[in-house]
């Protein structure tokens, strides 16, 4: 078990999700940036650019290490051959942070580049610790497990996702990533109230916070229906949770998402600013 | 309880009802909310196969593109959370899927596409100066073995991959229908692909296991007017000679 608390790593300033087309304005002045999150996928080939700009990234700037396709919730044992890779990864980049989701994405039949959603049983939350504390164990060092966005519920869930993550942080030792567009998100779509989650959630197990877009649709009975779509601006509700959370928790790591029809650096590095605002409220 | 099985099942087929036990706010079930996962999967995938097959894309159409990748993703979804390599059954599928039969060439492009991508990502290796080349004595360099970088790849088609390639992404002119040969090379960063001409395909497949000499005598044999010359002025000029080995000395 990984007893590290508070969760440490990153520097309590804004970051962005790091995209290759805004790679020269980065090294050239980051602005607002203090710190940069990378998909762990996308740098594990053999060479070429993407491992070219990450070894100069992380001789700049502070990174998170950001999974995507570990599938911490699978049924299934975790990929031994995607652990390994992971684990070169960060012996080579030695990032502040590694984080991944609570979600699964994998099957017997391949990877389905989604993170699908998971019941919240002792069944599901047994497993998913011991996939945790294999992480843990492979990397020596503690991760972050970063709350999902919702679309629908299990019937068979037995505890709310906040106790499910609480119950994990206890029994693991490993810290969270709060994303609050996930948490405006699943809180619109389940019908819940977001203040009354961030509320019950442990910001002191925080290690990092999220932010990002999100697209709105209808349900079956044209109730909101939104949709994580990390390709828009942050929403304004998110900003006001985001402000709820720092004014509780304090200063922490924030990042700006923004995955799908990538804007400007301009546009992104102004979405970084307003974070580096808000963080300045609560760090005076 | 819903298995992780019969989720997949239903994620992949959208024709499957959506499983029970998974509900909205009031209790029931939700296929909307549901469609959201499925819709994820299928658009995430597409997009991927859209990035990485911008010459099919454009040789079949956006419609005809999306309806093949969707069929695509649900017979051969990713084997691993490398999305960089997705698609590598794509040429094969191509060439048994019946409404492309009427471009032969497709699962060749596909090909082409494919090496780009696996250039893109391969092993950084060092290329040697072209006056290392210059310094050694010809008879020692003929009984040299050169290594190419493994980011070099080389393309054999019955049908013109280059022209279709260059015709689609530089806005060449419309290739002749002939066979061709192509080099992948990426002197830093960027993969390129070269026309090879007449006999250097060969001279590259016989340098995996024969010094220059000997490589030299088999284009020779396949292309009677095979330029050495240029063939290396290629390779050099595309940072794709990484290392050269000279023969033993001979024993005393």
């Amino acid at each position: 078990m990984f007893d590290q608390s508070p969760p440490h790593g990153l520097p309590h300033c804004a970051g962005v999700g790091y995209k290759p087309q805004h790679f020269t304005q980065i090294m050239e002045n980051a602005g607002s940036v203090g710190w940069l999150e990378v998909h762990a996928e996308n740098y594990m080939g053999a060479g070429g650019r993407p491992l070219a700009q990450l070894a100069a990234l992380a001789e700049t700037f502070p990174l998170s290490v950001h999974g995507v396709g570990l599938s911490i919730g699978g049924e299934g044992p975790l990929d031994p051959d995607h652990l390994a890779r992971l684990k070169a990864l960060c012996d080579r980049v030695k990032p502040a942070s590694f984080s991944e989701h609570l979600a699964w994405s994998t099957h017997d039949i391949g990877f389905l580049n989604d993170l699908l959603p998971l019941p919240y049983t002792q069944t599901t939350l047994t497993r998913v610790c011991a996939h945790i504390d294999q992480v843990q164990d492979l990397l020596g060092r503690q991760m972050l497990l970063e709350n999902p966005s919702n679309y629908l519920a299990f019937a068979e869930s037995q505890m709310s996702e906040v106790a499910f993550l609480t119950e994990i942080t206890n029994r693991t030792g490993c810290g969270l990533l709060l994303d609050v567009n996930n948490v405006f998100v699943s809180a619109v779509n389940q019908q819940t109230d977001p203040l009354s989650y961030l509320d019950a959630f442990p910001l002191d197990k925080v290690g990092e916070i999220h932010l990002g877009g999100h697209d709105e649709d209808t349900d079956d009975h044209g109730a909101p229906l939104l949709i994580d779509s990390h390709g828009a601006e942050v929403a304004d509700p998110v900003w006001a949770l985001l402000d709820h959370v720092l004014q509780r928790a304090g200063p922490r790591p924030v990042l700006i998402e923004w995955d799908t029809d990538v804007p400007d650096w301009t546009v992104l590095e102004a979405q970084a600013a307003r974070a580096h605002t808000a963080l300045a409220t609560v760090q005076a | 309880m819903i298995c992780q099985d019969a989720f997949t099942v239903a994620l992949l087929d959208p024709s499957q009802p959506t499983p029970a036990g998974l509900i909205d706010p009031q209790g029931q079930t939700a296929p909307k909310r549901f469609a959201v996962y499925r819709n994820n999967v299928a658009a995430s995938l597409t997009e991927a196969l859209r990035t990485g097959f911008p010459v099919i894309r454009k040789l079949v159409g956006d419609r005809f593109f999306d309806a093949l990748a969707g069929v695509y993703l649900r017979a051969h979804p990713p084997k691993t959370p490398l999305m960089m390599h997705y698609g590598q059954e794509l040429p094969a599928f191509l060439q048994g899927f019946p409404p492309a039969q009427n471009l032969p060439y497709l699962a060749d492009v596909a090909r082409l596409e494919l090496a780009m991508r696996e250039s893109y990502h391969a092993k950084d290796a060092a290329p040697i100066e072209p006056s290392v080349l210059a310094a050694i004595p010809p008879e020692t360099l003929m009984q040299s073995r050169i290594a190419l970088a493994p980011s070099a790849i080389l393309l054999r088609s019955r049908w013109p991959i280059y022209g279709i390639w260059a015709a689609n992404m530089l806005d060449a002119p419309t290739p002749q229908m002939h066979g061709e040969a192509v080099l992948i090379m990426r002197p830093e960063y960027d993969p390129t692909p070269h026309l090879l001409p007449a006999g250097m395909a060969t001279f590259l497949i016989a340098l995996e296991t024969q010094p220059l000499g000997a490589a030299l005598d088999t284009a020779t044999a396949a292309v009677a007017d095979f330029d050495l010359g240029a063939a290396l002025g290629i390779l050099l000029a595309g940072g794709a000679i990484t290392s050269l080995t000279l023969p033993k000395a001979p024993a005393p």
